[in-house]
């Protein structure tokens, strides 16, 4: 009775602090929110107090180094929802987990977050294979997931909204562009990834929508590196005989630190972007931070938002985290970039924010209804849409050059956004196979609708 | 292109210079700014300052077509992304150097009137048009080197119509090294020609060069038409591709060995590297310590803060913030490991498990501190200037400077170690107490200090390590980490007190491991070699090279 009544008090007071929209006094009340830790069990879900939002990335281990700028971003997306005055007259207020880059431990603390911690949405993810790891525990306990990473497709689920690209939104269009007389008409190709189910996925794909092309399996290269690996000589002089003779490309799935390795062996034995050009869908500017990039200028990426796209929503954007960096004294201070899985994790975050509101509620199953039908003026320039029909968001994709400072020039871009294909349509296996979640279909892998 | 021969010579050499050097008097004439002159030259060059790609192109042929060596600067410009549209329009280069814009033509400083300029967009469609372009135009150059380069990219790239300006160049051409390299390119164009005799002659070039770049060609040479009829006609010619082929394959059968042996020398050095301290603080002390890998971090994050140090106070000295980072992380790791010695291994001897676990906590907390001050990114730490690009060996076969330069800090570290361990008093002393620790108490050796000592040493000898590393792969706060297994497997392998079995068991790791990797893949042939590795200790646990006294304990 007693811990209601202060969680009661609690939400009157940052109610409260919300009308008045000053910033300060949600601070006196932060020294009370141990007191009330145990009160959200008892307490109803639909009450006055602050909305808790779960951010499940790793901030050690492997992953680190990716993840650690999407639980930033979204500590500062919710922040300026806050600021803004919260939703529904509520505070957001985050729940930060550390999954260490341990993928059944994102399982574990995917549990806690919803049973324990009765989040109502959760933010995370990078690695497929973390998310393959969480998706049982999300449909199981009914959560929703917003999953920020581009990512091999073949998935759609009921609980999970994916704002990064499907492959027909990043790898096919940069394959299409460098078998493009612009892009170098390459006509033989390297398949290069880090060993496990993202880059194997994709190559498959790719492989079936190079044969559709007319390339034979003998200008097909492909080749798996260990996570982590880092001595990439053979395979860069592998890469060097390979090309004797024809055009040549290397698309590269490499994930990770390796990527370091690899461009600098690139850039030592002296292949240039000119020659053989490596297109790139697992790095970007956070990446290129740990790299020397004047050996890779003109090294290519395709993503749906870079950091040099310039229009006004981007640079409040950029202008907006950078603020943010140097207020909470961020590591790498000045250094700091934003890339694509961040701005995914950005627009994620809004298009919740706007369908809790739309629905008035918290609960899951009237905000997933929402969900699907939000748009959002993006930092890439355009006004995003969330797919009802299969979860995914209409993307544009642009394809970016490295330029000497590690930023990207776009050097090719679609119109507008495309629509996410989430079962490929170039795998013999997924024919027929449909993600539609509206009436009368409401699955995610089905071949003849769930009612008739 | 398209322009006839005899035109095109007239106009690139005498009325270039001549006009060349006229501009110079005008410009130092007129001193301001720009003199409003219009000439083709100046007409294209002005048009590669364009916002748009293709009249960038348009004036890349427009330059080739006039073939006037004035062009080079500032397509060289356009290639390497410092040609500047001036606000005045025009196009101005960016010198690095003096971090100010300078006119293409003569060199001299911009105007008031061009700034602010800004970028000129490049992308790889038109750096790929323009380096054939600019490569044509430096084939007049006066520098054999400049030669040799256009030449080599001439081999490589370029349009039909380059095979007579490629043909005066050869018929000109007094240095042996440029001379092949024309030949080579003049074969890529002849290839494709309409006399028989031209092709063979290329084709022979072929053979005897063993150049796989022309490996499509021949292809192409030996293939059948759509018709049913071969490519080519000429039985001559298509006997000479065959043999060409096969000498070609051939010799990238050589150049594979041999680089698979290069490489795994490369990789053996690395190996050594990470292996090296530990061969002393496990090898001889006797401790397994978990934090070595960790060492390597520090000495690589070391270099790191040289780096920036070197960046922001001593720009000008840059490219040799390595050689004061080799000694900043000697001491660094030296100090730390000496520190680690006293405060806990040193209560640990004879515990080995309380010494795994305590080492390992001790590798956490240096792990998350890093993060904490550097923060969980990875850092960028550059090659100096002298340590990018490799030097070529044979076609196909490039040794980067910075692997060259790792094997040789490898070997040096190495000789030093042997000769501080073999040569000097301390190193008897040490080799004492590897072998009985009491007795050598008892002759005097001051044991323990002498294992604080011997512990900095390996731990220094790590951030010499980290060093190198720093040089080949990332710094982030897991370095150490992926280095970990391979260092106690070297030392294991190698028979644990041995600085000759680290050595040795590197170097075979090494080569072993480069020579699987391309029948078996980099994910399959490391796991066979961790499968040979324990096979092998189960036969032999004291491993390549054991000490007697150990063994019989």
């Amino acid at each position: 009775m007693r811990t209601k009544l202060v969680a009661v008090l609690l939400g009157g007071a940052l109610a409260a602090s919300c009308q008045s929209n000053e910033p300060k006094p949600a601070a006196p009340a932060a020294p009370a929110a141990p007191a009330t830790a145990p009160a959200p069990a008892a307490a109803p879900v639909d009450d006055k107090g602050p909305i808790k939002v779960g951010i499940l990335h790793s901030l050690s281990g492997t992953m680190a180094i990716s993840e650690t700028s999407l639980k930033d971003v979204a500590l500062m997306t919710i922040e300026e929802i806050n600021e803004a005055g919260g939703v529904l007259g509520r505070k957001l207020e985050p729940v930060v987990v550390d999954p260490a880059s341990n993928w059944p431990l994102f399982a574990e603390k995917a549990r806690d977050l919803i049973q324990n911690q009765k989040v109502a949405v959760t933010f995370g993810c990078w690695t497929s294979v973390s998310r393959k790891s969480v998706l049982p525990v999300f449909e199981e306990l009914n959560g929703l997931l917003f999953y920020p990473v581009q990512y091999e497709g073949e998935e759609s689920s009921w609980n999970v909204f994916y704002t990064g690209a499907a492959p027909n939104q990043q790898a096919i269009p940069a394959v299409e562009y460098l078998m493009s007389k612009k892009g170098g008409a390459a006509k033989k190709w390297v398949l290069l990834g880090t060993d496990y189910v993202y880059p194997r996925t994709t190559n498959k794909i790719l492989r079936y929508f190079l044969h559709s092309k007319g390339v034979a399996d003998d200008d097909i290269m492909e080749k798996y590196t260990p996570f982590g690996h880092s001595d990439y000589q053979t395979i860069v002089a592998d890469v060097k005989k390979f090309a004797a003779g024809k055009r040549t490309a290397v698309v590269s799935t490499i994930n990770g630190d390796s990527n370091v390795p690899f461009y600098k062996e690139l850039g030592n034995q002296g292949i240039k972007a000119t020659d053989i050009p490596v297109v790139a869908f697992s790095v970007g500017e956070e990446e290129l931070r740990g790299v020397d990039t004047k050996p890779l200028v003109g090294q290519l990426a395709a993503w749906n938002y870079f950091q040099s796209i310039d229009n006004p929503t981007n640079k409040a954007f950029i202008d907006k985290w950078m603020a943010y960096v140097k207020k909470n004294n961020l590591p790498g201070g000045d250094k700091r970039v934003t890339n694509d899985p961040m701005e995914a994790t950005y627009i994620g975050i809004h298009m919740w924010a706007q369908a809790v509101a739309q629905a008035h509620t918290t609960n899951v199953d009237a905000v997933r209804q929402a969900v699907g039908y939000q748009h959002f003026k993006a930092p890439c320039g355009f006004d995003i849409t969330m797919d009802a029909e299969n979860h995914h968001l209409h993307k544009p994709v642009f394809i970016g050059e490295v330029k000497a400072d590690g930023q990207f020039r776009v050097v090719w871009k679609t119109e507008g956004p495309i629509k996410a294909e989430a079962w490929s349509p170039h795998i013999p296996d997924d024919k027929g196979k449909i993600a539609n979640w509206l009436y009368p279909w409401a699955c995610g892998n089905c071949t003849e609708p769930k009612y008739k | 292109m398209g322009v006839p021969a005899p035109a095109k010579a007239l106009r690139r050499f005498p009325t270039g210079r001549l006009a060349f050097v006229a501009l110079i008097i005008v410009v130092m004439g007129d001193g301001a700014g720009r003199v409003a002159l219009a000439g083709p030259v100046e007409d294209a060059v002005k048009g590669l300052a364009s916002p748009s790609g293709e009249t960038i192109l348009a004036n890349i042929k427009q330059l080739s077509t006039l073939g006037d060596p004035r062009g080079i600067a500032a397509l060289q410009a356009l290639t390497d992304d410092r040609l500047r549209v001036g606000a005045d329009g025009n196009a101005w280069i960016y010198d690095k150097k003096t971090r100010d814009l300078v006119d293409p033509f003569t060199g001299a400083a911009a105007p008031p009137s061009a700034k602010p300029a800004r970028e000129v967009e490049t992308d790889n469609d038109i750096r790929r048009a323009a380096e054939p372009v600019l490569a044509e135009l430096q084939l007049g150059s006066p520098e054999a080197s400049v030669r040799l380069g256009a030449a080599q990219e001439l081999s490589r790239s370029g349009s039909e119509g380059v095979g007579a300006l490629l043909h005066r160049a050869l018929d000109r051409e007094k240095d042996k090294g440029v001379q092949d390299a024309l030949a080579m390119a003049v074969a890529r164009v002849d290839v494709g020609s309409n006399d028989a005799n031209l092709r063979l002659a290329a084709v022979k070039l072929i053979q005897k060069s063993g150049n796989d770049e022309m490996l499509g060609e021949l292809q192409r040479l030996l293939g059948v038409g759509a018709d049913g009829k071969p490519n080519e006609p000429d039985d001559r010619v298509r006997d000479g591709a065959q043999d060409a082929l096969k000498a070609v394959m051939n010799r990238r059968r050589l150049i594979t060995g041999i680089g698979s042996i290069i490489h795994g020398l490369s990789l053996a050095s690395v190996l050594l590297f990470a292996a090296l301290g530990l061969a002393i603080t496990f090898g001889l002390l006797g401790v397994i310590n978990m934090a070595h890998g960790e060492m390597l971090m520090l000495g690589a994050y070391a270099t790191y803060a040289v780096q920036t140090f070197f960046q922001s106070h001593l720009p000008n000295f840059f490219g040799l913030y390595l050689f004061a980072a080799i000694p900043v992380a000697f001491f660094v790791t030296f100090g730390v490991g000496v520190l680690l010695e006293r405060v806990v291994i040193r209560h640990l001897y004879n515990r080995p498990l309380e010494t795994l676990l305590a080492t390992w906590g001790i590798s956490l907390l240096l792990i998350q501190s890093v993060r904490l001050i550097f923060g969980a990114q990875n850092v960028a730490v550059a090659n100096p200037d002298w340590l990018a690009g490799g030097v070529e060996l044979a076609h196909g076969l490039v040794l980067p400077y910075n692997r060259i330069g790792v094997v040789a800090f490898v070997i040096a570290v190495s000789v030093a170690v042997w000769a501080l361990l073999y040569k000097t008093r301390i190193g008897l002393n040490v080799r004492a107490m590897t072998q009985n620790r009491n007795m050598a108490a008892c002759v005097g050796i001051h044991t323990r200090r002498l294992d604080s000592w011997m512990f900095g040493l390996g731990s220094g000898i790590a951030g010499l390590g980290g060093v190198a590393l720093s040089q080949l792969g990332n710094v982030g706060p897991e370095l150490g980490q992926s280095y970990i297994i391979d260092s106690f497997m070297v030392v294991v392998l190698g028979g644990v007190g041995r600085l000759a079995g680290a050595i040795v068991s590197a170097l075979g790791l090494g080569i072993v491991n480069k020579l699987l990797e391309p029948v078996a893949g980099a994910v399959l042939g490391k796991i066979l070699v961790l499968g040979f590795i324990i096979l092998f200790i189960q036969r032999r646990p004291q491993g390549l090279f054991a000490i007697k006294g150990r063994t019989e304990a």
